[in-house]
């Protein structure tokens, strides 16, 4: 490995005790960090040697690290899963970063994600909005054959455009009003596409806005920030497409 | 009935009026522009009082189309300030650092600014009324064809005769093409518009219609006050 594979970066890192604590910015430095180590492992590498000097290591969510649980969650110099579009926290490598530049990193920031510790957010407020409507009714017992509900191609990808949502909540975390609209309304485009998601349709839609209501996440305004910022890419056709079966489902 | 009543309260359902009271309004400058316009008409401003003249002819009916437009006006601006008492709601700490990740995103100063281009809009709307409809800062009357009654086209003439209204008017106008660059796509989306190949043609007739309506509305103050007069 060569020198030019390693850099040096300031890190400003948010650190809170508590959901009731003041937080407060801590910086650190690290002099030697790979290039080709993700953002995660780099922060490992802090830990590591916070845990070394006896001190409280930082706290932040993470799984599977390979872009699929949606448990990352970091705003990165201002953007939710940082500066690569179409990467999760977990996917984003250090190359991306120059020699010597200082990167803040924020938690997830909504009254419906409250702050648990550090950089960690509660984010079942999106549970609560599938346990409201994002599910099918399906008979129990045996697997039924695969091909007895016959699905065509176009509705099946269009279905899985919307079922790739991870539920990170990087949409919440940059919408400007905080709004969860594109991930509620991955979900009900994805159920709404298939037919397994027909017998619940108009109730599901009409119980998954209330709740996103009750959780207080704000109005969408249009700004399409949460596709920009969405680590698989759904487009806010999403969104419109919730409208219109919100009206369909009232109206109809 | 008492589900659309709540159905109209949910997120889906302000966006949805947000947006249909914003296109009905933008379809309201349409129809005020292409009655300006006859101001061009180099008749003294004769047509353009005429216009006037058969609006005000239409008696009840033009009641009933301002009551309709103070409906609109209201309805718009209360759900936009609501958004507004939401959002601060939904994220009472703001990021220290925060900014757009591009791309896609449609967050610019058109789309940020929509509250404070919504009440000067709004403030002026009602300044623009108590001029030019009660003509409460000029009041006086001409006498046109022996009959005394208010000359409008010279009133208009007048009033952009004065560099301070005109600049109220530029400032005014240039922000309500920024108002309608983020609102008329918005309305759309609001609405369901959803094919993806639709929704960047969309957000460019947005911005046009935006342009052409302010640069519209600009053109009349300007010429009047450049060319010294009708």
């Amino acid at each position: 490995m060569s020198s030019t594979d390693l850099i040096k970066v300031h890190l400003k890192v948010w650190r809170q005790d508590g959901p009731q604590a003041k937080g407060f910015f801590e910086d650190y430095t690290l002099d030697e960090v790979n290039t080709h180590m993700s953002f995660l492992e780099m922060l490992d590498v802090l830990n590591e040697r916070l845990m070394k000097d006896k001190k409280e290591p930082i706290e932040f969510d993470h799984d599977c690290r390979e872009g699929i649980c949606g448990s990352c969650n970091l705003v990165i110099n201002g953007v939710p899963h940082g500066p690569e579009m179409l990467t999760a926290a977990c996917q984003l490598h250090m190359r991306h970063f120059k020699d010597g530049e200082t990167i803040t990193i924020e938690p997830w920031r909504a009254t419906a994600f409250p702050i648990i510790k550090d950089l960690v957010v509660d984010r079942n407020a999106f549970d609560r909005i599938m346990s409201a409507g994002g599910y099918i009714s399906v008979s129990t017992g045996n697997a039924p054959d695969a091909n007895a509900i016959p699905i065509s191609k176009p509705d099946s990808d269009s279905a899985m455009d919307y079922a790739v949502c991870i539920g990170c909540g990087a949409c919440v975390a940059a919408c400007p009003n905080s709004s969860a609209s594109l991930f509620t309304g991955a979900k009900v485009s994805q159920l709404s596409r298939l037919p397994q998601g027909a017998p619940e349709r108009k109730k599901r839609v009409i119980a998954m806005v209330d709740q996103m209501e009750k959780e207080g996440f704000g109005d969408c305004s249009n700004f399409a920030e949460c596709e920009a910022v969405c680590p698989v890419g759904i487009s806010i056709t999403a969104i419109a497409n919730m409208r219109t079966e919100y009206v369909k489902a009232v109206l109809g | 009935m008492s589900t659309i009543a709540n159905a109209l309260q949910s997120q889906v359902g302000r966006k949805i009026l947000t947006g249909l009271t914003g296109i009905f309004l933008t379809l309201f400058l349409v129809a005020h522009l292409s009655g300006n316009l006859s101001l061009f008409i180099p008749d003294g401003g004769e047509s353009f009082n005429l216009y006037a003249d058969f609006l005000h002819s239409l008696g009840p009916l033009l009641w009933i189309a301002e009551i309709i437009l103070v409906i609109l006006f209201l309805t718009h601006a209360y759900l936009g300030v609501s958004i507004y008492l939401k959002k601060k709601r939904a994220r009472p700490e703001n990021y220290k650092y925060y900014k757009s990740q591009g791309g896609p995103s449609k967050q610019n100063f058109a789309s940020t600014s929509m509250l404070i281009s919504g009440s000067i809009i709004l403030l002026f709307v009602v300044l623009h009324v108590m001029h030019f409809k009660y003509h409460l800062f000029s009041p006086e009357t001409y006498m046109v064809e022996g009959t005394e009654m208010v000359d409008l086209a010279r009133h208009v003439s007048e009033a952009f005769q004065n560099p301070w209204i005109v600049a109220a008017y530029t400032f005014v106008m240039v922000l309500i093409g920024v108002h309608l660059k983020h609102g008329v796509w918005s309305a759309f989306i609001s609405l369901g518009a959803k094919n993806p190949k639709l929704t960047p043609v969309l957000y460019t007739v947005g911005g046009i219609v935006a342009l052409l309506l302010s640069l519209g509305f600009l053109a009349i103050p300007l010429y009047i006050f450049i060319n010294g007069g009708l």
